[in-house]
């Protein structure tokens, strides 16, 4: 991918997670703040489109903008170069998107 | 004159001797009125230490040869004045610039600065000879007013030296390189601007840079190369959706 590409899905992705960071961090204060159990959490998550598409969403998004992110460190302040650091930069974001998708459907998912 | 007199009217110099391996070699130089850092290396060379090998040619900020590190930054040697850089303690420490391969001394092989300006494609591709009538470019067109603002480079790598980024990652083509291409990108009379736009956005181009503006602080004839990289960064980011140059 050209590195107009990769500057592009950056910043784009980086739009998107700043309000979506702050929602969150707003949630979790709210959810302390308000003596929130994790029953009652799960019993508004579960089922919700809408909370199904935001952090599915926050997802997506980290799981572009961080790779992309890592491969400039790493290229910068390394001398791994090559194929080899784009298929780890893939191989990351997979990673992420596993991840961040196996704890979405956990929120969200009707048992 | 007394020696308290002496000492007070002479410089403490130290100078890089050597390439990557070597070591500071101090010298005292008289401290003159209107004395550039440039005046004292050339004393040293001349009075002091012969074999000491630097580069310069006009004397007059035009050339773009004399580029050294002062007192930790780069400079322009032949326009900066021994009164701004050496504080009260007269003191000058002089290194070669960063980010370049040593040859000797104070001078640097200047080969991969000028390579990364043929990688951002930064020359001219005409689109008219000798027989064709002058190209009327309007100097009020914001395109033209863009190029004009970045022309004035006189290639002394001051920027290059100054980037964080060129010392992290030898593929960065650095301000110059950059700069150089924006000021083509912006040139209605050359021929492959969309060419020009692509070099200096491939790999280790115009989205290498972190804006850190070292070479804006440093730029000794004033120009804003982080301007022109932003500009770039823009243009081809237009180019991908289709809206670039022709």
């Amino acid at each position: 991918m050209s590195p107009a590409r990769l500057y592009l899905l950056q910043r784009a992705t980086a739009l998107i997670l700043a309000p979506l960071v702050l929602v969150h961090l707003g949630l979790i204060l709210i959810a302390v703040e308000g003596g929130l159990t994790a029953a009652e959490i799960l019993g508004r998550t579960r089922g919700s489109v809408g909370w199904a598409a935001f952090y599915g969403l926050f997802v997506l998004a980290a799981a572009i903008h961080a790779p992309i992110g890592l491969r400039n460190v790493i290229h910068e302040h390394t001398s791994w170069r090559g194929r080899s650091l784009g298929f780890a930069t893939i191989a990351l974001g997979l990673l992420l998107a596993g991840l961040g998708a196996r704890a979405v459907i956990a929120v969200v998912a009707v048992p | 004159m007394t020696a308290a007199r002496d000492e007070r009217e002479r410089l403490s110099v130290e100078v890089w001797r050597g390439r990557d391996e070597g070591r500071f070699e101090t010298f005292a130089v008289p401290h003159r009125a209107n004395q550039t850092v440039l005046d004292v290396v050339t004393w040293i060379q001349r009075h002091a230490a012969p074999a000491l090998a630097y580069r310069f040619a006009c004397r007059v900020g035009v050339c773009g040869s004399c580029a050294m590190t002062v007192n930790g930054r780069p400079r322009w040697t032949c326009r900066t004045h021994v009164s701004k850089v050496a504080g009260a303690d007269r003191r000058l420490r002089i290194e070669p610039l960063r980010n370049l391969p040593r040859i000797k001394d104070l001078a640097v092989d200047l080969t991969p600065f000028f390579e990364k300006w043929q990688r951002a494609q930064g020359r001219f591709t005409p689109t008219r000879n000798r027989a064709d009538p002058l190209a009327p470019v309007s100097p009020e067109s914001p395109a033209r007013k863009a190029a004009d603002a970045g022309i004035e480079c006189i290639n002394c790598a001051v920027c290059h030296a100054a980037c964080d980024v060129v010392g992290w990652d030898p593929d960065y083509l650095g301000p110059a390189a950059l700069n150089r291409a924006w000021t083509l990108v912006n040139d209605e009379r050359d021929g492959d601007r969309r060419g020009v736009l692509q070099a200096a956005a491939a790999g280790g181009g115009c989205h290498s840079c972190h804006t850190h503006g070292s070479c804006v602080e440093h730029c000794p004839v004033g120009l804003n190369p982080t301007a022109g990289i932003a500009g770039l960064k823009r243009r081809s980011l237009l180019d991908l959706v289709g809206s670039g140059l022709p």
